[in-house]
């Protein structure tokens, strides 16, 4: 089997895969390749040791879903910048948990798959759990979310959607949701649930610290009403969470539109973009500050 | 899946030739990041992008030459802001692409 084949079949099977490309170097390495699985690799960059610094790094960059490129000597050494290699990862798609099968969450799980995550709902109401209700989503559970959440699958590139606004069923979830590694974490419901909830969850020994972790009210101020609306704004504060941006109106700011993707590293221009945007929320905070004055 | 390998891997069960181009570095602001890639057979299909169109006619060029070669390349594209209207580009910024014939 050819490399692109096996490479085309562990796409096609959703299994992790890191391609890596040897873009600058001597001779024998350059144009070298190799596909990496948490398991085995094959094809090679011409040499043993460079092979092998390679896979590892590879290996390190699946693990977080991370496409970057990184330096080595000509026999993998580290600290030398002879070899080039772009290694491109090519993880699972993240996971999107949407709690509470109500008309937001069908809209919420229709924008989840349209961004890319493999999108499962869950509520304990069987009546309301079911595919007809989610035909978008990848899986849909009957299951009491808190008990659910406890045995899934949740890294730090998951998404958990708490929508059900109801606290027999939210506080008990947010708790589960704490002790995940989960990306972000939001919970639905009104200025009134939101304190009420708050309060049930310190009351059961949430801290401050782990509140802060919940978007909630979630999603941004947009002035969402229909589920749609409502969805498109807990998916930008989905994105903008993940980017590190404020959210607002491109047209009212300057400087650079797209700043490196924290998945994609491509220093060291990172660095400058880092730059420009702390320079943009400088300028943005001091016009705040006039226009207050 | 990733529409760029599906096609590359159905030109191959085809027995046609092809070569992929890969955006493996972005200076300053550009629309695709690292990893954006485009694939061109040898009968000059295209699947895939690499910028917002305009770097895609020499890519192609480039393309070719690989196919017919077998030698990769590391090409870079940089497009100052003021030409970057000129040209089409919607924003300014450097792209590195690496093309490749598809042999392994």
């Amino acid at each position: 089997m050819s490399l692109l084949s096996r490479w085309h079949a562990l796409l096609r099977e959703q299994a992790p895969v890191a391609i890596a490309t040897v873009i600058e170097g001597p001779g024998a390495s350059f144009g070298g390749k190799l596909l990496v699985t948490p398991d085995d690799h094959e094809g090679s960059a011409g040499d043993e040791d460079l092979d092998r610094a390679i896979v590892e790094a590879a290996r390190g960059l699946l693990e977080g879903g991370k496409t970057e490129t990184r330096h080595f000597g000509p026999r993998g050494q580290r600290r030398m910048e002879d070899v080039a290699v772009f290694i491109q990862s090519f993880a699972p798609p993240p996971k999107m948990y949407v709690f509470g099968a109500i008309d937001f969450a069908s809209a919420v799980a229709r924008i989840g798959k349209f961004l890319g995550y493999r999108v499962i709902v869950c509520d304990a109401r069987a009546v309301f759990a079911t595919r007809e209700r989610f035909p978008s989503a990848d899986e849909v559970v009957v299951a009491w979310p808190d008990e659910f959440l406890k045995t899934a699958e949740v890294d730090h590139r998951s998404i958990i959607c708490v929508l059900t606004h109801d606290p027999k069923f939210d506080v008990p979830v947010l708790k589960a949701a704490l002790d995940t590694p989960a990306g972000y974490i939001g919970a639905m419901g009104s200025r009134r649930t939101h304190n009420n909830r708050t309060a049930r969850l310190k009351e059961e020994g949430v801290s401050d610290e782990q509140l802060e972790r919940i978007s909630s009210p979630i999603g941004l101020d947009i002035g969402s009403r229909t589920p749609e609306e409502t969805a498109v704004a807990i998916a930008a504060e989905i994105i903008a969470f993940r980017t590190g941006h404020a959210g607002g109106r491109l047209a009212e700011r300057s400087g650079p539109i797209h700043t490196p993707d924290p998945d994609v590293a491509d220093s060291p221009d990172a660095e400058d973009a880092k730059r420009d945007a702390g320079r943009d929320a400088r300028r943005e905070a001091a016009g705040a500050a006039r226009d207050a004055r | 899946m990733n529409p760029v390998v599906d096609k590359v891997a159905s030109w191959s069960e085809e027995g046609k030739k092809a070569a992929l181009a890969t955006v493996v570095k972005v200076e300053r602001s550009g629309p695709l990041g690292p990893g954006t890639s485009m694939a061109i057979s040898e009968d000059g299909q295209v699947v895939g992008s690499v910028s917002g169109g305009c770097v895609e006619p020499a890519v192609y060029e480039e393309a070719m030459a690989a196919i017919e070669s077998g030698t990769p390349k590391l090409l870079s594209y940089g497009i100052s802001d003021d030409e970057a209207f000129g040209v089409g580009l919607t924003c300014g910024g450097i792209i590195h692409i690496f093309v490749e014939r598809v042999d392994w």
